[in-house]
């Protein structure tokens, strides 16, 4: 299983995000990604997940010594952004198990009850969206990102608005994805950092290095 | 097709719970149409009229309320969810199911409306409905991928009907003239019809090949 | 650059030979003259068109944005000389039917295309970002495409029109003697030398353009 990035360049007209990223990322292991605010952290991320085309260079993924079709690509990864945003009309659980539909993942009542109260939703899991709080939010888009067992998983600022129980539940989530994926984890938190065996630092001078 | 079907099941839940593009829709539906029949009156008016008419007033609430589905989604960052989860492909169906039905409570508003204020009804009407029902589906599929277009362009001010019309505009008068004869009745619809299906096949066809190049935008 | 003086030359020559050199065809008079003009204008406008259409597909394969500023040129110099051929038109239609419009098929097609091509121009006015600006009307073009043969071939056959054949008309006729064909055939060649001149023309402004801002 292995992530690879090569000569990755983003602009947005005269704007040049970053400028040749290379990196790779095995099985059972963690990259995270630092830089200052506009560093292109984010934009990084969207383009490792498939979500957005990169101006020039290429990223494949590997399973097995295969690479990945797109539609592959899309069921076997995870992605938790602030950007990322579920149904405010619809349900924990009906976000949770629509989502899983339009996978092609079946989705049984028991694990999905399973899931709702490792999140900690249990109790407001039938509630819209739109009454949840930011953290309560947030545990959903966790659930979003690994109901799926995806082998890839690529957390944006993933510890924003969590409490105490969040963090763990975090941690948690990361540790469990060493054991059978990888993680991307794009954060600038002291904390969160420490959970990365290797670090790639976006400089915002249009490079990225590894510190 | 379970993935468009969920993507459908989604949309019609959501739009329950809010009541938004059915709202708009009728209500901008209706009031057309009374503005129209207001400002005609029921009498005199020739049949190619009154098919011309009832076909502005759709193409104006399509285009009032099917462009909602996919803006939506663009502006509440709710695509982002779905791009990273659902086939493209699925998502485009969804989305035309989706309309197909919005458009479809329309006219089941609007058409009888339309017959009892102008004071018609078609002399075949078995042809009148296959020409709405046909020329109803090719509206509804054409507006979802322009509203995908435009959903990517911002959705700024009368962009979608702008982009819509020429596209639509060979279905529309197809439309016009097959209604035009059926509430006649006097000459067959074939035509029409063969010509509704084939362009509405051809843009349907031409819109899933195309959607991958809208949806990585 | 000596190309830009023959084309001016040549121009000119067939100007002059559309007014003093061609007889006037038969049954129209004098007014038939304005075919030197009008069936050039429409024929580069369907030329440009399809460099337009075929550029915005080759976008689509190698997403090279020099593809899509070439069909965004086509696009409006094809739109130029099809206001040129409606205009044109217009005017041939009072003289000879009595008013400038009338819903004549050819009439409603080419109201459409400019439709068509005046709605992909606000879409490209509506997105900032290059990449996605090219990307979302390419796909446009494409699709607005498909009501071209609806357009040619379904239109006349349903709507009776009162246009003068075509040039290549059905029988593969040629209505016109030698010396109105020398200027028409002459006329044809001079306009799609000049739309091919236009075009490298703004080609080179928006190279210039883009140096410019550093993109």
């Amino acid at each position: 299983m292995l992530l690879r990035a090569t000569g990755l360049c983003k602009r947005y007209r005269t704007l040049l995000v970053f400028d040749r990223v290379d990196l790779e990322v095995g099985r059972g292991q963690c990259l995270v990604i630092t830089g200052a605010n506009g560093s292109g952290k984010s934009t990084l991320l969207k383009i490792l997940a498939g979500l957005l085309l990169p101006t020039s260079g290429q990223v494949e993924m590997e399973i097995d010594g295969r690479s990945l079709t797109a539609a592959q690509r899309r069921r076997l990864t995870g992605w938790v952004s602030p950007e990322l945003t579920l149904y405010d009309e619809l349900s924990a659980r009906e976000n949770l198990s629509f989502f899983a539909r339009v996978r092609g993942v079946t989705l049984d009542v028991r694990t999905l009850d399973s899931t709702l109260s490792r999140l900690g939703l249990t109790q407001r899991a039938d509630d819209p969206l739109s009454t949840y709080s930011s953290g309560m939010k947030q545990r959903v888009k966790y659930g979003f990102a690994i109901m799926h067992r995806p082998p890839f998983l690529f957390l944006d600022e993933p510890g924003t608005t969590m409490d105490e129980s969040g963090a763990r539940l975090l941690a948690d989530i990361i540790d469990e994805q060493k054991r059978h994926g990888l993680v991307v984890l794009a954060t600038n938190d002291r904390e969160e950092t420490a959970y990365g065996d290797r670090r790639l630092r976006l400089d915002g001078t249009g490079t990225g290095r590894p510190a | 097709m379970e993935q468009a079907l969920a993507v459908l099941h989604k949309d019609i839940v959501a739009e329950f719970r809010t009541r938004h593009a059915v709202n708009s829709l009728i209500m901008f539906g209706v009031t057309t149409l009374v503005a129209v029949s207001f400002a005609m009156g029921p009498f005199g008016l020739s049949s190619h009229v009154l098919a011309a008419l009832l076909w502005i007033i759709l193409f104006f609430s399509a285009m009032a309320g099917l462009s909602r589905s996919f803006v939506k989604e663009e502006e509440t960052g709710t695509i982002m969810a779905l791009k990273s989860s659902a086939d493209p492909t699925m998502v485009l169906l969804g989305k035309m199911m989706f309309n197909l039905i919005l458009l479809a409570a329309l006219e089941i508003v609007i058409v009888p409306l339309f017959f009892v204020m102008m004071d018609t009804w078609p002399s075949a009407p078995t042809r009148f409905f296959a020409v709405l029902l046909l020329g109803s589906l090719g509206l509804s599929a054409v507006s979802t991928a322009v509203a995908a277009i435009v959903s990517k362009a911002g959705s700024k001010g009368a962009l979608f009907s702008v982009l819509a019309f020429p596209v639509l505009l060979p279905l529309l008068l197809s439309s016009i003239s097959g209604t035009a004869s059926a509430l006649e009745g006097a000459s067959p619809v074939w035509p029409e019809l063969r010509l509704i299906v084939g362009y509405s096949g051809i843009l349907i066809t031409a819109s899933f090949m195309l959607f991958e190049y809208i949806w990585e935008q | 650059m000596v190309w830009k003086y023959l084309l001016g030359i040549f121009m000119v020559v067939v100007i002059l030979g559309s007014f003093f050199y061609a007889q006037p065809a038969l049954g129209l008079g004098e007014v038939s003259r304005i075919i030197y003009y009008h069936v050039p204008a429409a024929w580069v406008a369907v030329l440009a068109y399809l460099v337009a259409m075929v550029s915005a597909l080759r976008y689509l394969r190698t997403r090279d944005i020099s593809h899509d500023t070439a069909a965004a040129i086509s696009a409006e110099l094809g739109t130029l000389f099809a206001v040129v051929a409606t205009v044109t038109g217009a005017v041939f239609a009072k003289v000879t039917w009595g008013a400038y419009w009338n819903w004549d098929p050819r009439q409603t097609s080419i109201t459409v295309l400019l439709l068509i091509y005046g709605a992909y121009f606000a879409l490209r006015s509506a997105v900032d970002d290059d990449q996605r600006r090219a990307g979302l009307s390419s796909v446009y073009a494409i699709l607005a495409f498909f009501t071209v043969p609806f357009l040619v071939f379904v239109v006349p056959r349903v709507y009776a029109s009162l246009h003068p054949d075509p040039i290549l008309n059905v029988d593969k006729k040629i209505n016109m003697d030698a010396r109105m064909l020398q200027v028409f055939l002459a006329s044809l060649a001079g306009f799609t030398g000049l739309y091919s001149w236009m075009y490298s023309l703004k080609l080179r402004i928006y190279r210039m353009l883009r140096e410019r801002t550093g993109v």
